[in-house]
């Protein structure tokens, strides 16, 4: 999983791992051994400590899962029995969780010497928490085959990325980077974007992956022109044509892309062409990744997609054929799929429907407007209304003329019952941990 | 401004918005002959739910519905009491 190199590291704000030092020395001592064979819940603070017990645990435990950030004691034990967890690494600069598991060791940086090399010989199977916006979160299983089989080689590289390594997203950048970037640079959740800018214009970042919320703090930061990346990668939400355009706009001599990719149907494809949605010759039953198109909902069938859902009640994760169903809506225009939202979240006005994501990259695509939110409002009349709020752009002026002008806007740009009907300025949208709009409050 | 000006008011500036054109405005129009459209009245309702802070049709229990311009008027006149 790690590929050799000097100097080759993942830093985080407060801790840098240099990837050599794995050689001879791990992160959970010898208890290492105490873990061969074992489902493991992971449950560390920090992305560093997770990063450096990723590490030492491939190919020793059976099972990885991996616990979202933050998870309490319940979340754990929900966790634990889904996947048949018999093990703990928790911590080790915080009390151990209280749950009840046959072994559990403390994870410490830095890393400490060890008395005996790591004996990996297990095909290692990899349980994460989808981003499931409704309930609790389903785990699903990779293993190491499924999360690399998109990897192109990777090498010399600077990475960065806003994702958490504890999820999907941030895992594929984890694991691309340790087989050949010279150095990852991570976010965290406390930290500004303009601190986190800063930090990665020190690294001299190359590559870098975001949501298209969090590149759309990146248009709106001051620290914008710290750093000069070559690759800037989009994926978790729909990227929009005006945050694409404003990342071209940004940085002129950087490749600007979107990647569709999800927990359960992981990466599927990459669109570099400078657009929003993908071309419509991507769809068919071809290839490595196959697409097709069911009730105007995406469905995907891949070798990057993840095993199977765990748990006792686990649905089914593929139709008869193989296919994830991802639930995203799709839309034909011209010789293009347009992402049109989420199959739940639609806003139903008077029996028509309405997709928030429509209307946000309508509203975005307007001069005065930086980042939208669009959402139900309750009528006693059609049953909802659409609103929403918007982020103006530096020098916007927050007035009921500009307020006129992008409702004229909408108007004029989507049928009556979709463009937003109340409108109103905010300094900031609501995001999940997860760098995604927050949907529900 | 008394409820009757705020409600005219904001039936003008929602057919306006809309691109509908009013017929004239008395208290014995029918609503359905306004020129309105339900998009029109829903936003209408919520607007002054906004303006006035009572949404009549929401607490409306199983009284009636207003149904001429006049109506509408003392619809709101009541919840305002």
């Amino acid at each position: 999983m790690v590929a050799s190199g000097r100097g080759r590291r993942v830093a985080t704000r407060d801790f840098t791992l240099e990837l050599e030092r794995f050689a001879a020395a791990g992160s959970l001592g010898d208890d290492l051994a105490r873990l061969e064979g074992r489902s493991v819940l992971l449950a560390v603070g920090d992305m560093a400590k997770a990063a450096a017990a990723l590490i030492d645990l491939d190919g020793v435990a059976r099972q990885i899962v991996l616990c979202p950030p933050g998870a309490g004691a319940e979340a754990l034990v929900a966790l634990a029995r889904a996947s048949a967890a018999d093990a703990l690494v928790y911590d080790g600069d915080a009390p151990a969780p209280e749950i009840e598991v046959a072994t559990r060791v403390a994870c410490r940086l830095p890393l400490a010497p060890l008395a005996a090399p790591r004996v990996a010989r297990l095909v290692t199977e990899w349980a994460m928490p989808t981003s499931g916006t409704s309930g609790p979160p389903k785990l699903v299983a990779h293993s190491l085959a499924t999360l690399t089989a998109a990897f192109r080689p990777v090498s010399g590289q600077r990475w960065a990325t806003f994702y958490d390594i504890r999820r999907y997203g941030g895992l594929q950048i984890l694991l691309r980077a340790l087989a050949g970037a010279e150095s990852l640079t991570l976010g965290d959740l406390s930290e500004s974007v303009d601190a986190f800018l800063v930090r990665l214009g020190e690294a001299g970042a190359t590559h870098i992956s975001g949501t298209p919320s969090h590149w759309r703090k990146v248009l709106m930061s001051g620290e914008a022109a710290r750093i000069a990346p070559q690759r800037v990668r989009l994926s978790g939400e729909i990227a929009d044509d005006a945050v694409i355009a404003g990342l071209r706009a940004l940085y002129p001599r950087a490749h600007v892309e979107h990647a569709y990719a999800s927990t359960e149907a992981g990466v599927a494809f990459v669109v570099s062409d400078g657009r929003a949605g993908f071309p419509a010759n991507f769809v068919g039953d071809d290839g490595e990744v196959a697409l097709r198109i069911v009730d105007d909902v995406l469905r995907v069938r891949s070798n990057r997609a993840a095993l199977r859902y765990l748990g006792a009640e686990a649905p089914a994760l593929k139709d008869s054929d193989g296919f994830v169903d991802t639930g995203d809506v799709v839309a034909l225009s011209g010789d293009r799929y347009l992402f049109v939202g989420r199959r739940g979240g639609i806003i139903n006005v008077g029996g028509a429907k309405v997709h928030p994501e429509e209307v946000e990259a309508a509203l975005n695509a307007h001069a005065a407007v930086r980042a939208s939110r669009v959402f139900a409002r309750k009528s006693p009349i059609t049953g909802a209304l659409v609103a929403a709020e918007i982020v103006l752009r530096d020098g916007a002026a927050a007035d009921e003329a500009t307020k006129r002008d992008i409702l004229a806007a909408c108007r004029a740009a989507l049928p009556a019952y979709k463009a937003p009907s109340f409108l109103s300025f905010v300094a900031e949208l609501p995001m999940t941990d997860g760098g995604k709009l927050a949907r529900h409050g | 401004m008394t409820t009757r000006l705020t409600i005219l008011a904001a039936i003008r500036d929602v057919a306006a918005e809309q691109g509908k054109t009013l017929a004239p405005l008395n208290d014995d129009l029918p609503l359905m002959e306004t020129g309105l459209d339900s998009l029109c009245f829903a936003i209408l309702v919520a607007r002054l739910e906004d303006a006035l802070g009572a949404d009549p049709f929401t607490s409306a229990g199983d009284g009636r519905l207003p149904s001429t311009v006049g109506e509408l008027i003392a619809f709101y006149d009541a919840a305002l009491v």
